[in-house]
């Protein structure tokens, strides 16, 4: 379209903007498949999870009479609810924390000025090829009582076998274990990016100001990093809060439920066993939305003020 | 030895040594499937095999159907792939280069999209794929992912660093805008596309929940269920077998990861390093 610029100026100046009605008609037709797919497999399903959340089923999960609150009651009143959502929070702290931490520390390595480094930054990206699937079927070979890599190397340095998976006390920490190798070949990358964005001529300036080791690090280094840090951590909690395969692969939700997370329970009330308590699971994911909403919320608001954006 | 030679020996050990604990999991995974189920059950654990063999790979085909399996999942990643690299396309077309109004609210509700965790809205998407007769079909494990916010965002990011001359240009030469997408756009964003074409591929085919849901034959599971499904035939008798078949599941993705790296970085990175 042509442009007007003082008709342009003075239609935004009243905030009231000319479209072209053929523009819009054009940019509504281009819009229009990405609308319809998210309409019938995001908001209408949004919307009928509140519908299902607040009727009961009968047993075949179709959604029988309106109960109103009496779902999230039910929720709220079992103590099932409150250790789901401690045990979600202990493994995305379990998960996350370490990612980063262990992320942060090897992509430093990896920006060592050596020949080849290009091929070590290739190859700790690995765990980036691994689903979530591959890697838990792997680890749970790592994870065995009796013959597994892991109490071979206790036994190594004469410490006793732990029961990894089979004892509530571990399996939580093992999952999360698994979680952390998988997840760390995507932070690895991106930390990489992330330092190799940082301009050499800040460096430089630094040094010439005497900055060295972990002063640069400490005051260089890491503000530099914070956007790529901050952007890990969004992601990475999300993804470890709405964990599914891993757990369903590893321990079931199991020892005696230890690491039924939020959503392992909402899985196992509307499909495990038989099971087709879609009205309660429904209030379940609307828990877990809320959470992911909230949680995300907080560390934009209390977190991305320290972050340092140039 | 200089002090620089010393230093540089140092940082290739460290090196190796963290990339050897990284590859830990494939390396054993590898060795793991050459082994004999005897050889692998021994304590303390065996880490390569004494006769590698082959036998893991071709008993572990004979017991489920991962060549059909790894088929489903090929063909379910590839449209998916293809159906948000044309929607995605399209849409990031409008919001980088049409003026409508509400523009930017409805570009908030692509976003908004990236906000809704799948699993809360699992039980009301399983139904519709119920009611519609699709559960154990190629649509079933693809409809539900043709569009995707996060690729709107990523094209459209890209398309915004194209200068808007360019686009007038088309309109006072009158091409059209299918045709301005096609013919000019889209050859000039092959490192988004490429980027983004990987991450769909990849998100797709390493897909768990959903695939486990809506399918209940081994012959109409994807990869990933198939992996996950060995140890159920087997049980943990034979870890040999299932690391067999967890090594032909990985083959794609690491060539993928290995070859396409460049461009993942700049998938991945679209949203990191803006600001």
């Amino acid at each position: 379209m042509r442009r007007q610029p003082l008709v342009g100026a003075l239609s935004r100046a009243t905030g009231r903007e000319r479209y072209s009605a053929r523009e819009t008609a054009t940019a509504a037709a281009f819009m229009a498949p990405s609308l319809l797919l998210f309409t019938v497999w995001i908001f209408y399903p949004l919307g009928r999870s509140v519908y299902l959340s607040l009727h009961g089923n009968d047993l075949f999960g179709r959604p029988a009479r309106f109960v109103g609150g009496a779902q999230f009651q039910e929720l709220f009143a079992s103590p099932s609810l409150r250790e789901a959502i401690v045990r979600t929070a202990a493994f995305t702290v379990l998960t996350v924390v370490p990612g980063l931490v262990l992320g942060t520390l090897i992509a430093l390595a990896l920006q060592a000025p050596i020949r080849g480094i290009g091929v070590f930054r290739t190859l700790l990206a690995t765990p980036f090829a691994f689903s979530v699937a591959t890697a838990s079927v792997i680890f749970q070979i790592f994870f065995n009582p009796g013959v597994g890599v892991f109490n071979a190397i206790l036994g190594l340095i004469h410490l006793h076998p732990v029961g990894w998976l089979t004892n509530p006390a571990t399996a939580l920490p093992s999952v999360a274990l698994a979680s952390v190798w998988l997840q760390l070949g995507y932070n690895v990358l991106v930390l990489s990016a992330g330092l190799q964005g940082i301009p050499a001529e800040i460096y430089e300036a630094a040094r010439l100001d005497g900055a060295r080791g972990l002063t640069m690090a400490r005051r260089i280094t890491l503000p530099m990093l914070t956007p790529t840090l901050f952007f890990l951590l969004v992601v990475s909690t999300v993804v470890a809060i709405q964990s599914f395969g891993q757990i369903h692969i590893l321990t079931r939700g199991g020892p005696a439920g230890a690491t039924t997370t939020l959503v392992y329970s909402l899985y196992l009330n509307a499909f495990a066993f038989g099971s087709t308590n879609y009205g309660l699971a429904s209030a379940q994911a609307l828990v877990l939305f809320a959470i992911v909403v909230v949680v995300t919320a907080l560390q934009f608001g209390f977190l991305e003020r320290r972050v340092f954006y140039r | 030895m200089t002090a620089v030679g010393l230093r540089a020996t140092a940082a290739y050990a460290g090196l190796a040594a963290l990339a050897f604990v990284m590859l830990f999991p494939l390396l054993y995974a590898v060795s793991g499937s050459l082994m004999t189920t005897q050889e692998i059950s021994t304590y303390p654990p065996a880490f390569l095999p004494l006769h590698p063999r082959l036998d893991n790979f071709r008993d572990v085909l004979h017991a489920l159907p991962l060549p059909r399996q790894f088929l489903n999942s090929l063909i379910v990643a590839a449209c998916v792939t293809a159906g948000q690299l044309v929607t995605s396309v399209l849409s990031a077309y409008a919001f980088a280069f049409l003026r409508m109004p509400f523009r930017n609210f409805v570009f908030g509700v692509f976003l908004a999209t990236m906000m809704v965790p799948w699993e809360a809205i699992l039980i009301p998407n399983y139904l519709t794929i119920a009611d519609n007769h699709l559960i154990n079909t190629y649509p079933a494990l693809i409809l539900p992912f043709l569009a995707a916010g996060f690729g709107t965002f990523l094209l459209r990011q890209f398309f915004l660093t194209f200068p808007r001359d360019l686009y007038e240009a088309a309109q006072v030469d009158g091409l059209g805008h299918l045709r301005f997408l096609w013919l000019i756009l889209v050859p000039l964003s092959r490192p988004a596309l490429a980027a983004l074409a990987i991450w769909s591929f990849l998100s797709a085919w390493n897909q768990f929940l959903w695939p486990l849901l809506v399918v209940s034959q081994d012959q109409m599971d994807t990869l990933q269920i198939g992996i996950s499904r060995l140890q159920d035939v087997e049980a943990a008798t034979a870890p040999n077998f299932i690391l067999a078949g967890t090594v032909l599941a990985l083959i794609p993705t690491l060539l993928l990861i290995y070859f396409g790296q460049r461009h993942i970085v700049r998938g991945l990175t679209a949203g990191a390093l803006k600001g």
